[in-house]
C-alpha cells in the first residue's frame, strides 16, 4: 500500500546575510505519523516550520501539501506557536483564544457565532480546559496555557499539525495529556510534526524522527533512524554528557 | 462652581460645541490607543505626536492662513512620515525602538520648534494659533471641526468593528493569524494609521507634548476593570470622553490655560484610581489578599499544631485545656474562633477539640495540592 | 564674534558634551526615553522650588528637580513592577501628567514671564550671557556656564571613576553582578547624573533639545562604531559641531537656538544612516543584493551536486524545482557560467571541477557551521561577485 505523502519539502534554504539557518531541505513527510523534529539550539527548527508556514520567506525551494503548493491548503494545516511567543497579559479569555481557530474558517469580517463556540468548547474539553473558559490567560499555568494553544489548533480540523516546543515548560501532568492527544490524532490518520527539546522522551512519544542542523542529517522511523550515528552527526561527539547533564 | 457649569452648558452654545468635540477626542483617542498599548507601542504615539509639530508649521507656511483642516493635513503627513522612518531605522540598523523614538522625537519637534520661531518672526503675524498645538485648546474649536472629527471617528469606529476580529487576532497572536491565510500587514497598517488619525485629531485639545498621555491612560485605566477587549476600548473610550469634558470644564473657568495638561491629570487620576481600586488587579486588593493569606497561614499552622499534640491519643475527639496553646506562637483568642466557625473544632468551657473535619484537613495539609 | 556670542556657544558647547556623556550608556542600555521622560518630569520639581525660593538662581531649585527626576525614575519602575502595565506605557503616563502638574503650577501663579511655558520647552540660551553670577561684586561670568561646567566636572570625573564598572555593567549585567557590582547602584548612578544634566541644560536648553544632544549623537556614533571610549569621544565631538553650526544657522535665520541645533543633528543622524560604511542604509542594500545573489549561487551549485539525474538538472526544469524567478534563475546561471562553475551542454547543467571543488568546500565548512570561512573560500573561487 502506498502512503501518501503529507508535506514535500524541497531544497528549502533560509539564509539571513551570510549565515545559513536551513540549508537545502529535501523531506518528505509521510501521512499518518507522529514525528518529532531534533537538533541543537539554533540548528533551525522553529525556522523551519515558520518557513513551511509562510511566515519567513526562505530564500530557495517550496512546499507542498497532499501535492499542492501550501498558500492553496491552508485549511489542512494548523499551528501551535512556542508558548512564549504572545504576551499572556491580553485582555482575553481562554475561550476566546481557542475561537480564534475558527476565525480561519469564517474569512474576513464575518463573526463567530453559535457553531464556532460549540466548536471551540469541544475542543476545550478535549484538553481537560472546559472548566477554565473564562478565565483571563494570564491566569492560567504554563501547562494549561499550553493546552489553550493545542485546543485552538484543534478546532481547526486540520490534517496536519505543526507544533513548537510543546513541552516545554509543562507540569508532568499536561505533558502526558497531550501525547495522549497526539497520539489520538495519529490514530485518527492526521500527522502531527513537532519541534521536541527533550532527546530522552523521543522513543518513547515519536514514531518518526528528523534530525536537523542547518542541514537535514537524517530522518525516518524512529527505530531505524535513532541511533548513536546520527546523533553524533546531529550534536557532535559530546551529546552523551550533554544529556547526563540534562542540556539536551 | 459645577451647578454654574451645567447650567451655562444648557445654554452656551460655544460651550457645548466645546464639550462635544473634547468628549468626541477623548473617546477616540482612548479607545484607538488601546491598540497601541496592547501592542507595545505606547510611546509610538509620543513620537509621532511630536513629530507632527514641523508638519502643522510647514502647512500653515504653505497656506498662508490659519487653515484647520489644512494644518491637520500638514500635521497627518508629517506624522505618517515619522513613523515610515521609525520603522526604517529599527529595521535597517542594529538601533532599537526606544532609541529610533528618541531621535525621530527630538529632530522632528526640534525643526517644528525652529519653524514656529521663523513664523513668529514673519510680517503676518497671524500665527499665535500654531502655539495652541503644544498643549491644545480646545477652546478653539469650532462647530464645523466638530463636525469632521465625529464624521471621521465615525467612520474609523465603524472599520474597527467591521474589521474587530481581524484586529484582535493580529494583536494577541500575528504568526498565528498569517498561518490562517490572513493579510497581517494589511490589518497592521490599518491599526498604525488609526493611531495616527487620532493623534492627529486629538493634537487641538492635548496638544503635541502630551498627546502620548492621551492615548494611554484611558487604555491603562480601562485595563484594569476587565479582561474583555470590547470591554475594555468602551471604558477607555468612556474615559477619555469624560476626562476631555471635565478637563476642558476646568481650563475653562481658568484665565489662559491650556487644556490639554487638565484633561490629562484628570486622565491620570483615572488611573491612579483603577490602579488602586480595581477588583483583581488592583493594588489594594491584592494587598488585602496577602494579608489574608497569611492569616490562613497562620490559622493552618495552629490547626498542625493541635493535631499534633492529638494524633498519637486514642480519642482524638478529646478535649484539651486552651492554655496547652500557650506556648505556641501562632495561637489567638480570634484564630480559635475562626477555627470553630469553619467546623474544625469544637470550643467548650475553656477547651478545645478536633473536630472529624479539624482532623482530616490538618492530616492532609500537607500532601495536598495547593 | 561679540562676547555674549562668545559665551553662548561656550555653553551650548558644555552642555553638548555634559548630554552626550550620560546619553552614550542610555543609549546602549536600551534607555532612551527615560532621558525624555526625565527632562518633562523635572518641570514640577523646578516650579516648586521657585515657589519655596522665589528665587531662579537658587540652587535648591537643581535640587528639587534633580529629586524629581529620579522619583520620577523609581516611580516608572515602581509601576512596572506592579506588572499593571508594561514599562514604556509606564513612562508614557509618568511624565506627561507630571509635566501637566508643573504647567498647571505655573499657570496658577500667572504673572511671572521666566517661568513661561516656552522656555520651558525651548530653554533660553540666548539670554543666558544676561544672568550673571555676581560673586562678592565681581562678574563672574554668566551663571548657566558655571552650572553646566561643574556639572560636566563631576560627569567626567565620575566616569573616569567607575569607567570599568559602567562598561561591565552595561554589556554584561551578569558578569558585573557575579563580581560584586550592584548593578543597580550603576543604574541609579546613571539616572541621577542624567537627571542633574537635564536640569543643568534645561535652562540653556529647555527639555527637548535635552533629548536630542542626549540621544542623536549617540545613536550616530553608534552606527559607526561599538567601541565604548571612540562611542563617548565621537558623540562629544558630534555635540559641539551640531551646536556650533546649529548656533550660527539660528543666527542668521532668527530662529530658536536650540530648535535649530536639533534639526542639525537630525540632518547629520540622517547622513549617517545613509551613508555610514557598513551599518549605513546604502551600504547594506548594496552587500544584501550582493549576498542575496551569491547565496543563490550557492544553493543553485548544491542543489547541482546533489541530483545526479540529468532530468534534475535540466535548464528548465530547475526553475520549477528551486522555485525561482524566470529573471533570477537567468542571473544566477550567467554568474556561474561566468565563474567558470558550470557548463551546460544540451539544456544539462554540470559541473566544471573549479565548480565541484568548491561546492565540496562550501558544504564542508556549512556542515562544521564556520560561515566565516565561506567568505575567503568565495573569494578564493569568485572571479565575478553577484
Amino acid at each position: 500500500m502506498e502512503t501518501k505523502i503529507a508535506i514535500a519539502i524541497d531544497d528549502l534554504t533560509v539564509a539571513y546575510n551570510y549565515k545559513p539557518v536551513l540549508w537545502d531541505i529535501d523531506l518528505q513527510i509521510p501521512e499518518g505519523i507522529l514525528m518529532a523534529i531534533v537538533g541543537p539550539n539554533g540548528a533551525g527548527k522553529s525556522t523551519l516550520l515558520k518557513s513551511i508556514l509562510g511566515i519567513i520567506k526562505p530564500l530557495a525551494g517550496s512546499v507542498s501539501v497532499y501535492g499542492k503548493p501550501y498558500k492553496k491548503q491552508r485549511h489542512l494545516v494548523a499551528y501551535v506557536p512556542q508558548k512564549g511567543s504572545v504576551d499572556w497579559d491580553f485582555p482575553t479569555t481562554a475561550l476566546d483564544v481557542v475561537t480564534m481557530g475558527t476565525y480561519g474558517s469564517l474569512g474576513w469580517i464575518k463573526r463567530p457565532g453559535k457553531t464556532q463556540k460549540k466548536q471551540a468548547l469541544e475542543a476545550l474539553e478535549k484538553v481537560g480546559m472546559l472548566t477554565f473558559q473564562n478565565r483571563q490567560i494570564s491566569q492560567l499555568s504554563g501547562g494549561q496555557q499550553q493546552r489553550i494553544f493545542l485546543a485552538r489548533a484543534l478546532v481547526q480540523n486540520a490534517a496536519i499539525y505543526f507544533m513548537d516546543e510543546p513541552f516545554q515548560g509543562v507540569d508532568a501532568t499536561t505533558e502526558k495529556a497531550i501525547i495522549q492527544i497526539l497520539k489520538e490524532l495519529r490514530k485518527a490518520g492526521k500527522t502531527v510534526i513537532v519541534v521536541h527539546h527533550d532527546l530522552q522522551t523521543v522513543p518513547e512519544y515519536f514514531d518518526w524522527v528528523t534530525f536537523l542542523n542547518v542541514k537535514k542529517i537524517a530522518t525516518g522511523p524512529v527505530a531505524q533512524i535513532f541511533n548513536d550515528d546520527n546523533l553524533t552527526k546531529t550534536y557532535g561527539i559530546n551529546y552523551k554528557t550533554s544529556i547526563t547533564e540534562g542540556k539536551l | 462652581m459645577i451647578q454654574e457649569y451645567l447650567e451655562l452648558l444648557l445654554v452656551d452654545y460655544t460651550l457645548q460645541v466645546i464639550t462635544l468635540g473634547t468628549a468626541v477626542l477623548g473617546a477616540v483617542c482612548g479607545m484607538l490607543g488601546s491598540f497601541a498599548v496592547l501592542r507595545k507601542q505606547s510611546l509610538l504615539g509620543d513620537a509621532i505626536s511630536h513629530a507632527s509639530l514641523p508638519g502643522i508649521a510647514i502647512a500653515f507656511l504653505v497656506l498662508g492662513v490659519k487653515d484647520n483642516n489644512g494644518l491637520l493635513l500638514g500635521a497627518l503627513a508629517s506624522g505618517l512620515l515619522s513613523a515610515i522612518f521609525i520603522k526604517g531605522i529599527i529595521t535597517k540598523t542594529h538601533l532599537k525602538s526606544d532609541t529610533a523614538l528618541g531621535v525621530v522625537l527630538s529632530t522632528f519637534f526640534g525643526f517644528g520648534m525652529l519653524l514656529l520661531t521663523y513664523i513668529q518672526k514673519l510680517p503676518n503675524a497671524n500665527q499665535s494659533g500654531l502655539e495652541k498645538y503644544l498643549f491644545g485648546q480646545a477652546a478653539t474649536l469650532l462647530a464645523s471641526d466638530v463636525w469632521l472629527m465625529t464624521t471621521i471617528s465615525g467612520i474609523s469606529l465603524l472599520v474597527v468593528l467591521l474589521f474587530w476580529k481581524e484586529f484582535k487576532m493580529v494583536l494577541f497572536d500575528a504568526d498565528y493569524t498569517k498561518t490562517l491565510g490572513f493579510n497581517v500587514k494589511f490589518i497592521d497598517t490599518l491599526i498604525t494609521s488609526f493611531i495616527v488619525i487620532s493623534i492627529v485629531m486629538g493634537l487641538q485639545t492635548v496638544g503635541v507634548v502630551l498627546m502620548s498621555a492621551m492615548l494611554l491612560a484611558p487604555a491603562a485605566a480601562a485595563r484594569q476593570w476587565t479582561n474583555s477587549l470590547a470591554k475594555m476600548v468602551m471604558l477607555a473610550g468612556l474615559f477619555g470622553a469624560i476626562s476631555g469634558v471635565i478637563g476642558t470644564g476646568i481650563s475653562a473657568s481658568a484665565n489662559n490655560l491650556s487644556t490639554g495638561p487638565v484633561i490629562v491629570l484628570i486622565a491620570t487620576l483615572f488611573v491612579m484610581f483603577s490602579f488602586v481600586f480595581s477588583p483583581i488587579r488592583g493594588l489594594l486588593f491584592k494587598q488585602i489578599k496577602l494579608w489574608k493569606n497569611r492569616n490562613d497561614l497562620k490559622l493552618m499552622k495552629t490547626l498542625l499544631f493541635m493535631y499534633n499534640l492529638v494524633k498519637d491519643h486514642e480519642n482524638v475527639a478529646h478535649p484539651h485545656k486552651i492554655q496547652i496553646l500557650n506556648n505556641f506562637q501562632g495561637y489567638t483568642r480570634k484564630s480559635l474562633n475562626r477555627l470553630q466557625a469553619e467546623n474544625l473544632i469544637l470550643l467548650e468551657k475553656g477547651n478545645w477539640s478536633l473536630t472529624e473535619k479539624g482532623f482530616k484537613t490538618a492530616k492532609n495539609l500537607y500532601t495536598q495540592e495547593l | 564674534m561679540t562676547s555674549a556670542q562668545i559665551e553662548i556657544q561656550f555653553i551650548l558647547g558644555l552642555v553638548a558634551i555634559a548630554c552626550a556623556l550620560p546619553g552614550v550608556f542610555l543609549v546602549l542600555r536600551k534607555m532612551a526615553l527615560i532621558s525624555d521622560a526625565i527632562s518633562h518630569s523635572i518641570l514640577p520639581g523646578i516650579v516648586l522650588g521657585f515657589f519655596i525660593t522665589q528665587d531662579l538662581a537658587s540652587p535648591l531649585l537643581i535640587v528639587m528637580a534633580t529629586l524629581t527626576g529620579v522619583l520620577t525614575v523609581v516611580l516608572v519602575e515602581y509601576i512596572q513592577k506592579t506588572g499593571l502595565v508594561k514599562e514604556d506605557t509606564a513612562i508614557g503616563l509618568v511624565f506627561p501628567s507630571m509635566f501637566s502638574l508643573g504647567v498647571i503650577l505655573i499657570a496658577r501663579n500667572a504673572g511671572d514671564v521666566h517661568l513661561d511655558v516656552d522656555a520651558v520647552l525651548l530653554g533660553e540660551v540666548a539670554f543666558a550671557p544676561f544672568d550673571r553670577w555676581m560673586y562678592q561684586g565681581i562678574d563672574m561670568g554668566p551663571r548657566s556656564l558655571w552650572i553646566i561646567g561643574t556639572i560636566l566636572l563631576v560627569s567626567v570625573l565620575l566616569l573616569i571613576l567607575f569607567f570599568k564598572e559602567l562598561k561591565i555593567a552595561t554589556f554584561d549585567t551578569g558578569l558585573a553582578a557575579s563580581l560584586g557590582f550592584t548593578p543597580i547602584g550603576i543604574h541609579y548612578g546613571l539616572m541621577t547624573v542624567s537627571s542633574v544634566t537635564t536640569v543643568g541644560a534645561f535652562d540653556a536648553i529647555g527639555a527637548i533639545l535635552v533629548v536630542a544632544f542626549m540621544i542623536v549623537p549617540a545613536a550616530s556614533v553608534y552606527l559607526l562604531t561599538t567601541n565604548l571610549k571612540k562611542m563617548l569621544v565621537y558623540s562629544c565631538v558630534l555635540g559641539l559641531v551640531a551646536s556650533l553650526v546649529g548656533y550660527w544657522i539660528a543666527n542668521y535665520l532668527d530662529t530658536s537656538i536650540a530648535g535649530t541645533i536639533a534639526t542639525v543633528l537630525g540632518l547629520i543622524f540622517f547622513m549617517v544612516y545613509l551613508f555610514a560604511p557598513s551599518k549605513g542604509y546604502i551600504s547594506q542594500w548594496y552587500r544584501t543584493k550582493q549576498q542575496k545573489t551569491e547565496v543563490a549561487m550557492l544553493v543553485f551549485m548544491l542543489h547541482i551536486s546533489n541530483h545526479e539525474e540529468e532530468k534534475e538538472r535540466n535548464i528548465n526544469h530547475l526553475q520549477e524545482h528551486i522555485n525561482w524567478t524566470a529573471s533570477r534563475a537567468k542571473k544566477i546561471l550567467k554568474l556561474a557560467g561566468k565563474n567558470n562553475m558550470i557548463v551546460i551542454k544540451n539544456n544539462v547543467i554540470s559541473l566544471t571541477d573549479k565548480g565541484d571543488k568548491f561546492t565540496q568546500k562550501a558544504i564542508s565548512y556549512i556542515s562544521d557551521n564556520k560561515n566565516s570561512e565561506l567568505e575567503g573560500v568565495k573569494e578564493a573561487f569568485f572571479l565575478f561577485r553577484g
